[in-house]
């Protein structure tokens, strides 16, 4: 665990349990509101938002890209709420129609555009890039103090704290009007909650840390870590505030054991390469799930997650 | 059909004394709700004194747990007034407590019986402040005001639907309000709670506040209430029931749906 940890490791690792956090934090209520697919739905509308922000801007730089992905998540989300009211479908059919629709589009557009550039973000937006997020300023623990080597810290790294520490904080402020709109609506209503905004806010906040996790880590991991980490921890308990301590335990375990295991494993079994770390982390939250439902405390049934 | 629409009338002239309104718990006028095409409500008029034991009463479908809903701006109406206490909704909100259904909630919710009860304190308690002893203390009573004391820590999905209907009253009644909604509180739940509940709901009654509750079994709307509203997508007959749950008021109301044996076995007034 010496400099050569802290240049190549910390900071993919870091990133990898705070995206799985930031998208953790939400999904503890998407899955009790059986609406865990919209992690499904804003990565699948992603595609559409990033080759309109190319095709307005003409560059594959960050900020745009962030920026266009934000937008047709937010557009998605609005979208899937409108129908869901004015259609009176449950939820799930409508996050199918709209991802589907814009998921469709963006591929259209794709083929309209310079493809043989924006293919390449289209890569990026599934997989993820943690395994280049180093940290090549460090120079050993000491860099963890030092503002020059800081100051040359990945940029998704700030950028996901940021987003991580704000679903945090947005947990924490509107616990109990999440709690009541979540376990009984009509309560909520009559005692004056703006429900409908509780739902939306949601959503919105589900798609900021969906966007900021994507960029970092790749769609496979934030669809893996709304659904995974939440949905195993509801096996092992019947408390709300049990359960989303939980769920942080089981998604910070799954990004660090997933990396982990991406990059020695194989090497371990005797190949001579490593595997996708963005993949693994995934795979590991979905193994977590598996023995909690397998082994997990008894409990009456499971709720499903979508 | 020029019966009812008498019927309306009569209470629409009524509820146009102004100073019945302000005695009113809860006064509707003009409620009209609709789902789709077909109204669920048609121009309803309804007056709840204070200090009564009210049911709504009508078949099934009739627009009984819409018209509460509605009242409560759960579901939107098309037209129509509503006041608590001579307020509106907003004003009166801290004085309303409300019952839902029970089947209207996922009972597998990670959450506890005592957590469940908390909730009634919500509104007072704000996003951020602790809960302190004094709430603790209010939930507890409440709780125990149900027969529930020993459950406090209970997973809501272990208890028996009586029971979950006895916790839904115990939130309401934390809620300290003057007014108690309920909807179907006696559906589906076994004859200890029944009893329990009604003691309940007549101790807050003897105290001076109001309850209005959807009701569906009518062999125990004697027993249990001084005033019925009686509902088929339009108000059929309201009153003292007393003077108003009449076998007239109640044919009318449930059209063919009650035999002529049904309806002497209820007892009601004036048979």
């Amino acid at each position: 665990m010496g400099a050569e940890f802290v240049q190549f490791s910390l900071t993919p690792m870091l990133i990898g349990v705070l995206a799985a956090i930031a998208c953790a934090l939400p999904g503890n209520f998407l899955i009790l509101r059986r609406q865990a697919l919209i992690g499904d739905a804003i990565s699948h509308v992603v595609l559409p938002g990033i080759v309109v922000a190319f095709l307005v801007t003409g560059t594959v730089a960050t900020m745009p890209m962030l920026i266009g992905a934000g937008g047709a998540a937010l557009v998605a989300v609005v979208l899937i709420e409108a129908i869901r009211r004015l259609g009176r479908i449950e939820p799930g059919a409508a996050m199918g129609v709209v991802f589907t629709a814009l998921f469709a589009g963006g591929v259209l557009l794709l083929e309209q555009s310079d493809t043989s550039r924006v293919h390449l973000d289209v890569d990026h937006a599934l997989m993820g890039n943690l395994e280049t997020l180093i940290w090549l300023r460090a120079s050993g623990w000491a860099s963890v103090i030092d503002p020059v080597a800081l100051a040359h810290l990945p940029p998704e790294l700030p950028r996901i704290a940021i987003v991580a520490a704000l679903m945090a904080a947005l947990t924490v402020i509107f616990w109990r009007p999440l709690k009541l709109a979540t376990f009984d609506e009509g309560f909520a209503r009559a005692i004056g909650l703006p429900v409908s905004a509780i739902g939306l806010a949601l959503v919105i906040a589900a798609a900021v840390a969906a966007v900021a996790a994507f960029d970092a880590v790749g769609s496979i991991i934030v669809i893996a870590m709304f659904i995974c980490p939440p949905a195993t921890a509801r096996l092992m308990t019947d408390r709300l505030a049990t359960q989303v301590w939980l769920s942080l335990a089981v998604a910070a375990v799954s990004a660090i054991l997933g990396y982990v295991l991406a990059g020695y494993g194989p090497i371990w079994l005797g190949f001579d390469s490593s595997v996708s770390a963005a993949g693994m982390i995934a795979t590991i939250s979905g193994v977590m799930l598996a023995i909690a439902c397998l082994w997990g405390r008894a409990r009456g049934r499971v709720t499903p997650v979508a | 059909m020029p019966e009812r629409l008498r019927l309306a009338a009569d209470d629409g002239a009524m509820l146009s004394d102004h100073a019945d309104v302000a005695r009113a718990a809860l006064s509707v006028r003009g409620m009209t709700v609709s789902y789709g095409e077909k109204p669920a409500l048609f121009s309803v008029d309804a007056t709840f004194p204070v200090g009564a034991m009210s049911a709504i009463i009508g078949p099934n479908g009739a627009g009984k747990s819409t018209f509460l809903k509605a009242a409560l701006g759960l579901v939107p109406m098309v037209s129509g007034e509503v006041q608590f206490f001579g307020q509106s909704l907003a004003q009166a909100r801290a004085r309303i407590a409300y019952v839902p259904q029970r089947a209207s909630v996922d009972w597998d919710f990670p959450t506890t019986v005592i957590d469940v009860v908390l909730m009634g304190r919500y509104r007072s308690l704000g996003l951020l402040r602790r809960i302190g002893r004094a709430e603790m203390a209010l939930a507890q009573e409440a709780l125990a005001r149900v027969g529930m004391e020993g459950f406090a820590n209970r997973q809501i999905g272990q208890l028996s639907g009586g029971q979950q209907q006895r916790v839904f009253l115990a939130r309401a009644l934390a809620q300290q309000a003057d007014l108690y909604l309920l909807d179907e509180p006696f559906a589906g739940v076994d004859a200890a709670t029944e009893r329990a509940i009604i003691a309940v709901l007549k101790d807050l009654n003897a105290a001076g506040k109001s309850v209005i509750a959807v009701h569906h079994d009518l062999s125990t709307v004697v027993d249990y209430f001084d005033h019925v509203f009686m509902v088929n997508v339009r108000a059929m007959a309201q009153g003292p029931v007393a003077s108003a749950f009449t076998t007239t008021a109640l044919s009318q109301t449930y059209g063919g749906r009650l035999g002529a044996g049904q309806l002497d076995q209820l007892h009601p007034a004036g048979s």
